[in-house]
């Protein structure tokens, strides 16, 4: 018999009776959308990310020249000052200065935002540039990661990850250290 | 890496030799649980988030049989392969084969202490391929030549200057440096390395669906990720118990991981894996390993639960001033003192004994695993199986005697306290191993019966 069929046999013979699933519903509405935007900023900020309420392209743009001034820039949004489109063919992701993706959900209680395949074309660019910038709309904020699953649903996505800060590790005698092998820095930036 | 044949008492032995750093050993993991504390607090519906995890760990383990079929047909579905592995040895040629396969010998890992368990870089290595850990902590203990000593912080019982002392040696950083800025700047540049000439990338699992074949992975640093989205190939290794039913669902678990783990509400990154990318390949390996021999143990099952955020070695008294290598299994800590004589009683008698049973462990854990129960069971069924370590048993043939004697019990007590009283050293010798490291309190001069008789109204 292959292990397959061993392992399943085995797990068959052993698994206790049917235990039933508990309803999770009930922590659906514990937190209101109404104070979301504020709830995330305070989180975010104190993972160590930074944060901006913004009008528009126009405040990001500024934001961007002010403090990314080295290689290149890569975005999914069009009006990005001097960015690439992610597919274009004349950049390598391990050069990349900045990433700035548009995102459409972002969750109150951990300063986390979703992206997608579909957002990012390229897997590894949010992880391999140097600094992050995410862009959301203030309405698609919610409060915690159980509507953030609500709102996903069943959506087709060949890959999709949560993001909560710039990359970090505590591994050496537990001193935070950001930018470990991924972005040294998460700019967010909301949209009203 | 190393092994011997030493147990829990002697290599704990080992490591309190060095006072300073088990102090700082014990007072750091005990930091960690206290930002796990600050950060639990703040969520009212803690209790309840723990019992539904909990329930749900429940359902999957008594579907698991269909779960994991329904997970399979889902991954093939999206695209990935799917291998079964019945043991350590072969998840190890599973992946060697898949190496072989496309004639690659140099891998990027991240953590997964399910290859830990497995020793799959032993295997590797014996084989010819080169496997660099690329999380921060395994990397050092991998230049270190140790294994990891906790299941979310590896190097815990490693000081920066023996940090700086193997970067020095090994990735040219300068003589001396012990900046934790600079060094991990040091590993990111070496590591970047690495990921960017890596043909296969190595993953662990955090949490499998059932219900639409992905599977999550979550790290602070973002290793996971840039070792999977540069190689070509990516193999995730997951224990057949890391299946959850629902999508859903890891909007309870992925809540409670982290903040029970460090305090942080979640990861950096928690990353989902369904499709390879375009062009590329992806495979995953579910490991039996003992997990089904597990599962037919009825007290022993929930065992299965863990979700491994290393909670209960952060509060455990024992683990924190005995590190993470006196539990000489992958796995250390009360959890690890759990699995780890399932897989081989004999060799790991000792560890369920490491244990003050104060059940500290037990009220930390997200998905309410009854660890200080199960600790106590394992001590009577391995006494039983006669494995029990030659010490206990001794001890146990005394208390036997003293128990079920009084007028020995009053005896022994008075001949105890007298010679506390007049020979503190009589106890506190080289004999016992409890007085290692420890002062003996000062004994009272009555006990607690003769108090009773001479005070009672
Ligand atoms: S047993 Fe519970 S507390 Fe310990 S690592 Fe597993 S989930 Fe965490």
């Amino acid at each position: 018999m292959s292990s397959r069929s061993n392992i399943l046999a085995a797990v068959l013979a052993n698994q206790p009776d049917n235990s039933p699933l508990p309803d999770v519903s009930i922590f659906n509405d514990l937190y209101t959308s109404e104070d979301a935007v504020e709830r995330f900023i305070a989180t975010a900020m104190g993972i160590g990310s930074s944060v901006h309420r913004v009008a528009g392209i126009d405040e990001i743009n500024k934001v961007i020249s002010e403090r990314f001034t080295h290689g290149p820039v890569v975005s999914n949004l069009s009006g990005i000052n001097n960015a690439l489109a992610v597919d274009d063919d004349n950049y390598h992701a391990a050069d990349v200065e900045l990433s700035v993706f548009k995102v459409r959900l972002a969750v109150a209680e951990n300063g986390a935002l979703w992206l997608t395949e579909e957002d990012i074309q390229k897997r590894v660019l949010p992880f391999i540039c140097q600094h992050l910038a995410l862009v959301v709309n203030a309405a698609n904020i919610v409060g915690s990661m159980h509507q953030a699953y609500e709102r996903i649903g069943n959506a087709r996505y060949n890959y999709g990850t949560f993001i909560s800060g710039p990359s970090k590790t505590a591994d050496i005698e537990q001193s935070l250290v950001l930018g470990a092998h991924g972005p040294r820095s998460l700019t967010v930036f909301i949209i009203d | 890496m190393k092994q011997s044949t030493m147990d829990h008492a002697a290599r704990a032995n080992d490591f309190n030799r060095d006072e300073e750093r088990v102090n700082w050993h014990d007072e750091t993991l005990w930091w960690i649980r206290q930002k796990r504390d600050l950060s639990v607090n703040r969520l009212p519906e803690w209790e309840e988030l723990r019992e539904a995890a909990s329930q749900i760990k429940h359902n999957a383990l008594s579907n698991l049989h269909g779960y994991l079929q329904a997970f399979e047909a889902n991954a093939i579905a999206n695209g990935v392969k799917v291998h079964w592995a019945a043991n350590a040895d072969e998840h190890n040629r599973i992946v060697h084969n898949i190496l072989k396969s496309h004639g690659i010998n140099r891998m990027v890992k991240s953590k997964s202490m399910l290859t830990e368990e497995c020793h799959l870089n032993d295997y590797l290595a014996e084989n010819g391929i080169e496997v660099i850990d690329s999380d921060l902590g395994e990397r050092i203990v991998q230049l270190a030549n140790e294994p990891p000593s906790h299941i979310v912080l590896p190097c815990i019982h490693k000081k920066k200057g023996e940090i700086g002392d193997l970067f020095h040696r090994h990735l040219g950083s300068a003589e001396g440096e012990t900046d934790p800025q600079v060094l991990t700047e040091t590993a990111r540049q070496h590591l970047r390395e690495v990921f960017l000439t890596r043909k296969a990338a190595l993953t662990g699992v955090n949490f499998a669906v059932a219900e639409t074949g992905e599977f999550v992975v979550c790290t602070n640093e973002g290793n996971a990720d840039m070792g999977a989205h540069l190689a070509d190939v990516h193999i995730a290794a997951m224990g057949i118990e890391k299946i959850i039913p629902l999508r859903k669902h890891l909007s309870i678990f992925l809540r409670l991981l982290t903040r029970s783990a460090t305090g942080q509400p979640i990861t950096t990154y928690s990353s989902h894996f369904k499709t390879p990318a375009a062009g590329k390949e992806m495979h995953v390996i579910l490991v039996d390993n003992g997990r089904s021999t597990q599962l037919g143990r009825e007290d022993f099952r929930n065992s299965l639960k863990c979700i491994r955020c290393g909670a209960c070695m952060n509060t455990c008294p024992v683990y924190r001033r005995s590190g993470g290598h006196s539990y000489h299994s992958a796995i250390a800590g009360p959890i690890g003192s759990i699995l780890a004589p399932n897989l081989d009683m004999k060799q790991h008698a000792d560890l369920p004994f490491a244990s003050t049973l104060c059940g500290s462990c037990s009220n930390v854990c997200p998905v309410k695993i009854d660890i200080h129960d199960q600790l106590y069971k394992w001590r009577q069924v391995i006494v039983k199986e006669g494995y029990a370590p030659e010490a206990k048993k001794l001890m146990m043939k005394g208390m036997a005697l003293t128990l079920s004697s009084p007028a020995f019990y009053r005896f022994a007590g008075k001949a105890g306290r007298t010679v506390m009283r007049l020979a503190p050293f009589a106890a506190g010798n080289k004999l016992n191993p409890w007085y290692n490291q420890r002062d003996m309190p000062e004994a009272p001069a009555q006990s607690f019966a003769e108090w009773y008789k001479k005070n009672r109204l």
